[in-house]
C-alpha cells in the first residue's frame, strides 16, 4: 500500500486505493480527504477518562470484557450507526452494494481522518462510479456521536464484536449524559 | 395526436362518460394494444397482466435470450422499460439516464438523454439512486430525476419540451417514482421520508409544466385538499382539520407521509389511488397521534386533486410501513355481486381488498402468516376502532418506549412487500405477489430535525424469521377470501415486479439474477435463466414482428442492496447457520442490463 504524504484537510493524495478523488466536495468547504494517513494503533485501551477508553495514542477505543460487557460507547455507537450510516453502509458496517465497509475503512484510517470524513463528507463520481457521501459536520445526530461511532466500528474492525447487538453494556458514564445534551442542545 | 385541451376542470366522474378527444384517449386505447407497454404498470388498473399467449405453461421451458442491452449504469436498476411500437424506452437509476432503442433496426440507439445532476442528492436518496421508470403521453416521454426535476422529452427526438422542479433535494426531496399521465396531466409523487420532508402529489399540465394542483400527504384541509364534508373515510365525512388534529405543533410540516410508490387510476369512476409513506421520524414517541395521513391510500380526483376517499392503513406507524405500494384495480364478483375492487399489499404484511368506489374494507389479512405485529383489523362497523388494525403491545415499539429494543418484530421495516410490484391474472382471478420474510428488532431513540439530513432515530436489526433459512416467498393470493393459494420459497427477497399473462405463465426476478417462469395455476416453476446482475426490476412483455418478448432489467441494488449485500446475518455466528443466511454478495454484483427473451424461431 502506497502512502502520500499526509492526508489532511483540503490535500488530495491520490494512491491506488477505491476511492478516486475529485476536487469538488460535497459541502462548499473544500476538503476531499486523500488516502491514507497513519492507522490507528493497536486499539487496545491503556487508559480510561469518565467511562472512554483511549488506546496509546490518546484514540477513543472500545473496551469488552471478558463476559461481553462492551462499554458504553460501544453500544451508544452501535444504535446511532444503525440509526445514521446503516442505509448506505449497511448492517454492522458490512458495506452495501454500493457503500464501503466502514468496518475495514476504519482499518487504515487515522481518528483524525475519520473525524474529518464524517464532518466534510466525501466524493468519488467517475465514469463508473457515483459514490458521495454527505457533510454530517452539522447533523447533530451524527457529530455530537462521533466518537461513539468511531469507537463501535474500531470494535467491529477488529472482530472483537461480531454482527450482534451488544448484549450487555457498561451504564451511560455522567460525563457523557452531560455531553450529549450539551452537543444536542446546540440547535 | 389530440389537440384539444380543456379550458376548465371538469368536476367529477362524468368525464370520462362524456367521451370527446382527450389526451388520454389515446392512452385508453394504446393500453389495450398488448403488443405495446405503455404504462409501467402495464395499465392504468396496475395489473402488469398481458393477453399475450404465445410463451405459454407448455413452450416456455425452450424460452431463449433474443437480446441484450447494457445500460453503462452500475447501481439498482428498479422498474422497467417502455414499449410503443417499434420503440423501446429504456431508462436508468442516477444519473437517470433514458435511452430510445428502434426495434426494427437492431435495437439501435436512436436518442439518448442524460441530464446534468448535481452528485449532492445522490447520498439524500435514502436507499439506493433508483428510479423505477419513465411514463409516456402526448408524443412525450416523462421522466423524474432524482433531483426532483421533472422533465418532457420529445418521444421522437429525446428533445426537452420542457422541465420544472418538483421538490428541494437539499432537504431532503428527491425523485424515484414513474410518473402517470391522465387525460392532459402528468402526476408525480415524491420521496424523502427519512428526511422529514412533507410530501406531495402534483399534476403538471403535459402541454406546458405548469403545475395544476398539489395535495400534501399532512397539513390543513386545504393543502391535502380535502373537503370535510365530501372527502370520506370508511363511509363517514372526514371532518375538518382532520390531519392538523393527529399531529403535535407544527410536527406535520417535516411530517414525511411520502408518494414514492405507484398510481393507479380507473376512468369510469374518474379517481386515481396511491399511497402515502412512514411518518417522519422512525421515533413514534417523537410524534404522538395518529399522524394523519401518512400511510395512507388515497382516490383524488384528478382534474381538481380533491380527495374522494382515504383509508389510514398504519395509524401512528411504529415500524415504517410506507403505504406506498401498488394500488391494482379489477372488477371482480363477491358474494354473487360485481364489484369494483381495489386490491393493496402493504408493507404492514396486511392485504386490503376494498371498494374503490368508496373505500369500503372488505377484507384485511396477513400475506405473510409470520406477521405479527397486529393481531387484525377490527372489522366491525359497528365498533369505535372499526378499521383500525389491533396493535400487539409487545411488538408496539411506542408502548414499549424510546432505549428499549423490541424484538422479533415480523414483518421487518422493509416490509412483508415493498415497492417491488404484484400482478393479477383476470384467467385466475389470482393476485401474483413478491415478497419479503424477513424480521427485525427495532429499537427508537431521540433524533433532533436538521433540514437536509437524516431524520430516523430507530435502530434496526433485521434477519429472517426464527425457524426459517429463506427470506421471501412468492405468492398466489385470493383477494375475495384474503387467502395464500400457493406460496414458492425463495433464498432472498423477492425484489421484482411480476408478470402475468394470458399464457397461463407468471415471470418474476430475484436478487441473485434469475428470471423465473410459473405456472399461474400450481406455482411450480418451468423456466429460470440467470442475467448478469441481481433483479430488482420489473418483468415487462410486448410483441414485435409476430414474436412475444419478454424484457426484464438486471442491476443489484435498492434497500436490497444495502441489506442483504453483506448477509442479514453472521454466516458464521450461531446456531444452524446455513446458505439461506449468506450474503448476496456471493450470488452476483453490481451492473445495469436488459435482457429480453423469446421463443426460438
Amino acid at each position: 500500500m502506497m502512502h502520500f504524504g499526509l492526508a489532511a484537510i483540503g490535500i488530495v493524495a491520490c494512491a491506488g486505493l477505491a476511492f478516486a478523488e475529485d476536487a469538488a466536495s460535497p459541502s462548499n468547504e473544500a476538503t476531499t480527504v486523500g488516502k491514507v494517513s497513519t492507522p490507528p494503533p493497536e486499539p487496545t485501551p491503556i487508559k480510561s477518562t469518565d467511562g472512554k477508553y483511549l488506546d496509546k495514542e490518546g484514540n477513543p477505543t472500545f473496551n469488552i470484557t471478558a463476559d461481553g460487557t462492551v462499554d458504553w460507547f460501544t453500544y451508544s455507537g452501535f444504535r446511532h450507526y444503525h440509526s445514521e450510516c446503516h442505509v448506505c453502509h449497511g448492517p454492522y458496517g458490512e458495506g452495501s452494494s454500493y457503500a464501503p465497509a466502514l468496518k475495514d475503512s476504519v482499518k487504515d484510517m487515522s481518528y483524525g481522518d475519520f473525524l474529518t470524513t464524517v464532518a466534510n463528507g466525501r466524493k468519488n463520481v467517475t465514469s463508473s462510479t457515483e459514490n458521495v457521501m454527505p457533510a454530517f459536520g452539522h447533523n447533530l445526530n451524527v457529530a455530537c456521536h462521533i466518537d461513539d461511532l468511531y469507537i463501535y466500528l474500531r470494535a467491529r474492525s477488529t472482530g472483537a464484536l461480531g454482527r450482534v447487538r451488544p448484549a450487555n453494556h457498561e451504564g451511560k458514564p455522567v460525563a457523557a449524559a452531560l455531553q450529549e445534551n450539551s452537543c444536542m442542545d446546540q440547535r | 395526436m389530440h389537440k384539444v385541451l380543456f379550458a376548465a376542470c371538469f368536476s367529477a366522474a362524468a368525464v370520462m362518460a362524456s367521451g370527446g378527444a382527450q389526451a388520454n384517449d389515446e392512452l385508453i386505447k394504446m393500453q389495450q394494444n398488448p403488443k405495446d407497454w405503455v404504462i409501467p404498470a402495464g395499465n392504468y388498473a396496475s395489473t402488469r397482466y398481458s393477453t399475450l399467449k404465445q410463451i405459454t405453461a407448455d413452450n416456455v421451458a425452450k424460452l431463449q435470450v433474443a437480446w441484450t442491452f447494457s445500460t453503462g449504469v452500475l447501481r439498482g436498476h428498479e422498474g422497467g422499460p417502455l414499449i410503443i411500437g417499434n420503440m423501446m424506452y429504456v431508462h436508468t437509476p442516477f444519473p437517470n439516464k433514458v435511452y430510445a432503442l428502434d426495434l426494427n433496426d437492431e435495437n439501435k440507439i436512436v436518442w439518448k438523454y442524460e441530464p446534468k445532476q448535481d452528485p449532492n442528492v445522490i447520498p439524500v436518496m435514502c436507499c439506493d439512486t433508483v428510479n423505477r421508470g419513465v411514463a409516456y403521453g402526448d408524443g412525450k416521454i416523462f421522466l423524474h430525476q432524482a433531483d426532483t426535476t421533472l422533465v418532457a422529452l420529445d418521444a421522437k427526438t429525446g428533445k426537452v419540451a420542457w422541465s420544472v422542479q418538483n421538490g428541494d433535494p437539499t432537504k431532503g426531496g428527491t425523485g424515484t417514482s414513474a410518473p402517470l399521465v391522465i387525460k392532459d396531466k402528468v402526476l408525480i409523487g415524491i420521496s424523502g421520508g427519512e428526511f422529514g420532508v412533507q410530501c406531495h402529489m402534483t399534476a403538471y399540465d403535459t402541454k406546458t409544466g405548469k403545475q395544476v394542483w398539489r395535495a400534501f400527504s399532512e397539513g390543513p384541509d386545504d393543502q391535502i385538499m380535502f373537503d370535510p364534508e365530501k372527502t370520506t373515510v370508511l363511509g363517514k365525512p372526514v371532518g375538518k382539520d382532520s390531519s392538523l388534529k393527529t399531529w403535535q405543533g407544527d410536527q406535520w410540516k417535516v411530517g414525511g407521509g411520502c408518494t414514492w410508490g405507484w398510481t393507479s387510476y380507473d376512468p369510469e369512476l374518474n379517481l386515481v389511488y396511491y399511497g402515502s409513506g412512514n411518518p417522519s421520524t422512525w421515533n413514534p414517541k417523537q410524534r404522538p397521534g395518529d399522524n394523519k395521513w401518512s400511510m395512507t391510500i388515497f382516490a383524488r380526483d384528478p382534474d381538481t386533486g380533491m380527495a374522494k376517499w382515504a383509508y389510514q392503513m398504519t395509524p401512528h406507524d411504529e415500524w415504517d410501513y410506507d403505504g406506498v405500494n401498488e394500488m391494482i384495480l379489477s372488477d371482480q364478483q363477491v358474494n354473487g355481486q360485481n364489484r369494483k375492487l381495489l386490491t393493496h399489499f402493504d408493507r404492514n404484511g396486511l392485504a386490503y381488498t376494498m371498494d374503490r368506489t368508496n373505500g369500503e374494507l372488505l377484507v384485511a389479512e396477513k400475506y405473510d402468516p409470520k406477521v405479527n405485529w397486529t393481531s387484525g383489523v377490527d372489522m366491525d362497523k359497528a365498533s369505535p376502532t372499526y378499521g383500525r388494525p389491533k396493535v400487539v403491545d409487545q411488538y408496539s415499539t411506542d408502548k414499549q418506549g424510546e432505549d428499549f429494543n423490541n424484538k422479533g418484530i415480523c414483518p421487518a421495516a422493509l416490509g412483508t412487500k415493498d415497492q417491488q410490484p404484484a400482478a393479477y391474472s383476470p384467467d385466475t382471478q389470482l393476485f401474483y405477489v413478491p415478497t419479503n420474510h424477513v424480521c427485525m428488532d427495532y429499537e427508537p431513540f431521540k433524533v433532533s430535525y436538521t433540514a437536509g439530513q437524516p431524520y430516523v432515530g430507530a435502530t434496526l436489526s433485521m434477519y429472517p424469521p426464527p425457524g426459517d433459512t429463506h427470506m421471501g416467498n412468492f405468492i398466489a393470493w385470493d383477494n375475495k377470501t384474503g387467502k395464500i393459494v400457493w406460496s414458492n420459497k425463495e433464498q432472498f427477497s423477492v425484489w421484482s415486479g411480476a408478470l402475468a399473462t394470458a399464457g397461463g405463465v407468471v415471470f418474476y426476478g430475484t436478487l441473485e439474477g434469475y428470471l423465473k417462469a410459473v405456472d399461474a395455476k400450481t406455482g411450480k416453476e418451468l423456466y429460470k435463466f440467470k442475467t448478469p446482475s441481481g433483479i430488482i426490476g420489473n418483468v415487462t412483455t410486448y410483441e414485435h414482428g409476430g414474436r412475444q418478448y419478454i424484457a426484464i432489467l438486471s442491476g443489484v441494488g435498492g434497500w436490497a442492496g444495502i441489506g442483504l449485500a453483506a448477509g442479514l446475518t453472521d454466516p458464521t455466528a450461531g446456531l444452524g447457520a446455513v446458505g439461506g443466511y449468506a450474503s448476496l454478495n456471493n450470488y452476483t454484483a453490481l451492473g445495469g442490463a436488459l435482457t429480453v427473451f423469446a421463443l426460438p424461431q
